[in-house]
């Protein structure tokens, strides 16, 4: 699937993550910001690469506000981000969940 | 019924769905049901990732024992829908419909449960409902509201609108809720559901807050929406049974256990006979005082 269009999801407060996907052209390009970056900056980029992969989002710009999400937040926030940017949003898929 | 009459709900505390720090940590203040809200608390433009947040949470996080509630968007919203199959699949334990004012409101949410249910593989009749009645149409219709389905647990008086609705607002004494309360409460003992006080939203008025909830734990509810953990302390703290209470209900509990190592179906106490709702009161009444940590598993007393 093709992102077109740029779509935030999620907050700037404590426990969330805020996930911007726009359209990219060289695969998935990550700019992570968060203060556990060292450890699980990794995991964090893993979660959302999952959750694109199950949408068949091949090339995505992708950067993440982290403010010490759990993993489900950071799953959930970005399901929320891909729906959106793929102008899907009353059509979730269900197969992801 | 009886399965369902048994569990504990004194506390049913709100949960802004949209709000991952609350939503990770709503398990830890034990309160006896946890609701997590997609109605009023998300605004519009949020509910999508809401719902996303609500089921991610309710795949990943160990709530304990806490019921589960999630409160959808009314009917007349464009949420609605989707709100129900979401977390039909995410299989939660109850479903709160807001606004209710007609048993064909339940049946018609029953309907859409029962459809995703079959979609997502789930047990049919697996996922329980409850209604808020919110306006006087609502409260006039209680008792059908309450009987129209197997899977209703409970309803509840939700009085922030009702109030509205009857050219009023809430005052201290509650007065102007008498008569709501008291049809929610019929409604609900004689469907054999559970009975949900409205929220006391000012933190500042500790003290009425402890006046409300001993009015209603007086009239009989089984508990109280709460919009804040604070407050589950002090409606356990009310709901809490007097030292009086529990040895009453433990001579009660022993009178039965004698009579059935007897082999005999008439449990006598003090050479009086004891009879079926005083069995229920005392069932009742140790049931609270586990709950409360006044009495162990086997309802001896804890040392303190």
């Amino acid at each position: 699937m093709e992102i077109n269009k740029t779509a935030i999801a999620g907050t700037l407060e404590s426990s969330d993550v805020q996930i911007m996907i726009s359209k990219g052209t060289s695969g998935i390009q990550f700019e992570v910001e968060s203060d556990v970056e060292k450890q699980f900056g990794d995991q964090i980029r893993q979660t959302v690469t999952d959750v694109l992969r199950q949408y068949d989002v091949k090339n995505a710009d992708v950067k993440i506000v982290d403010k010490g999400a759990l993993d489900m937040v950071i799953k959930a926030r970005t399901i929320a981000a891909v729906q959106r940017a793929l102008d899907i949003v009353d059509q979730p898929k269900w197969e992801v969940l | 019924m009886a399965q369902q009459a048994e569990r504990l709900r004194r506390t049913m505390m709100f949960v802004p769905g949209n709000n991952p720090a609350m939503v990770k940590d709503a398990g830890i203040y034990g309160a006896d049901s946890i609701m997590f809200d997609l109605e009023d608390a998300v605004s519009m433009s949020e509910k999508d990732a809401a719902r996303y947040l609500v089921y991610e949470a309710l795949q990943t996080v160990d709530y304990g024992d806490a019921e589960l509630v999630v409160r959808i968007n009314g009917l007349d919203t464009p949420y609605y829908e989707t709100d129900i199959k979401i977390m039909v699949k995410a299989g939660v334990d109850v479903i709160r419909l807001p606004k209710v004012e007609s048993a064909d409101m339940m049946l018609q949410l029953e309907a859409l449960i029962a459809d995703a249910e079959k979609e997502f593989g789930h047990e049919v009749g697996s996922t329980n409902i409850m209604a808020a009645i919110e306006s006087a149409e609502g409260v006039l219709n209680a008792y059908e509201i309450a009987k129209s389905s197997k899977r209703m647990i409970g309803i509840a008086l939700s009085a922030e609108d009702y109030t509205t609705d009857m050219k009023t607002h809430r005052y201290a004494d509650g007065q102007e809720l008498l008569f709501a309360r008291n049809m929610i409460l019929h409604a609900a003992r004689a469907a054999g559901i559970a009975a949900f006080d409205t929220v006391f939203t000012n933190m500042d008025d500790e003290e009425g807050f402890y006046r409300e909830t001993k009015l209603i734990h007086q009239l009989g509810f089984d508990g109280k929406s709460l919009v804040n953990p604070r407050q589950i302390e002090m409606v356990n703290k009310v709901y809490q049974p007097t030292k009086q209470e529990i040895e009453n209900a433990q001579n009660v509990v022993a009178a039965i256990a004698q009579a059935h190592a007897k082999g005999s179906g008439v449990i006598s106490m003090n050479g009086q006979m004891v009879d079926r709702p005083v069995v229920l009161r005392a069932e009742r009444v140790m049931r609270l005082a586990k709950a409360a940590h006044l009495v162990d598993e086997e309802g001896n007393n804890i040392e303190e």
